[in-house]
């Protein structure tokens, strides 16, 4: 039998990376302070888990201000649209193969 | 963490991300319910003052024609005021309870595409006001809240556009018996709005209240 499994993204199994990626895919882009409300996590543990992301090809940064304040925002990539469309399918299969 | 998890849990964590960053969805059904109240107060006052203003004429000829029209004005403004007012409250109340913020991104997108439509539906009526083309009026507040909310529905609960359709359709009804222009108001601003809060209400805030 085939492993079901077999493609699952690594990459999407941390809750918050996944948070990420879930509220990048359906928003244009999201900044920083959105985000962290959005998953509340700690600033360093959010910004970790974009930069793994960011390592990856997954999401694009682009660093702004407004007023004097950074205001950095976060879209997904092309590269990361597909990775993550494959992730959800290999979801949907594995929970297919249960029931 | 990572061996062990489990498809589903993580198809529910991805749609309610989804959801919550894309949606505002923390509007109570309570806020449709009082502000279709106000409104029906307010349809119900108004009624009365224009059922005074003809009867007098009968008998006194050179009534205040301009002072009906501001009654009428200001009383629409106290309505349209308070059930933004109640309605802000409810989905406070709700906001709080849900732990969202009600200044977000969601809820300012939500404003935002709501605001154009009504602010532009609100400068069409003042010219219809100002050329004394009253007849048009409730025709055109009706179709312009309606499509407000088909605008917004994008950003919030899905259901608010089947209000927004309601809301166009009574409007365009209107525009064919404009002498009966408060009985639509008072339909599609008192009447679908406290239909719409209810089953709101009923689907989303119901369930809530047993698991609490």
């Amino acid at each position: 039998m085939k492993n079901p499994i077999e493609h699952l993204n690594r990459i999407f199994d941390s809750r918050i990376r996944l948070g990420i990626m879930s509220a990048l895919m359906v928003n244009e882009s999201v900044n920083f302070n959105d985000l962290k409300e959005l998953i509340s996590v700690t600033d360093g543990n959010l910004a970790s888990h974009l930069k793994t992301l960011e390592e990856n090809n997954y999401v694009k940064v682009s660093k702004g201000f407004i007023g004097r304040k950074t205001n950095t925002t976060y879209s997904v990539t092309k590269n990361g649209e597909k990775a993550f469309k494959l992730h959800l399918e290999a979801l949907e299969k594995m929970i297919r193969s249960i029931y | 963490m990572a061996t062990n998890i489990s498809g589903l849990d993580t198809l529910q964590d991805i749609r309610k991300m989804m959801e919550k960053s894309s949606r505002f969805i923390s509007l109570s059904g309570w806020s449709g319910m009082a502000a279709g109240t106000c409104a029906l107060i307010g349809a119900a006052v108004g009624r009365h003052r224009i059922m005074t203003y003809y009867e007098r004429e009968f008998g006194q000829p050179g009534q205040c024609d301009d002072c009906l029209k501001t009654d009428l004005i200001s009383m629409a403004a106290v309505v349209f005021l308070s059930a933004l007012f109640s309605a802000l409250l409810f989905t406070y109340l709700r906001s709080k309870k849900d732990g969202v913020a009600i200044w977000g991104p969601t809820s300012r997108r939500l404003l935002w595409n709501t605001v154009i439509p009504m602010g532009i539906g609100a400068i069409f009526i003042a010219r219809l006001l100002q050329q004394h083309q009253y007849d048009l009026v409730p025709a055109a507040s009706l179709v312009f809240y309606g499509l407000a909310l088909l605008n917004g529905s994008r950003y919030t609960l899905g259901e608010v556009q089947w209000l927004g359709y309601a809301e166009i359709v009574t409007g365009l009804v209107c525009l064919w018996l404009p002498g009966s222009g408060i009985y639509f108001w008072a339909f599609g601003f008192g009447v679908l709005h406290i239909v719409y809060g209810f089953s709101m209400w009923w689907k989303y805030e119901r369930k809530e209240m047993d698991k609490s």
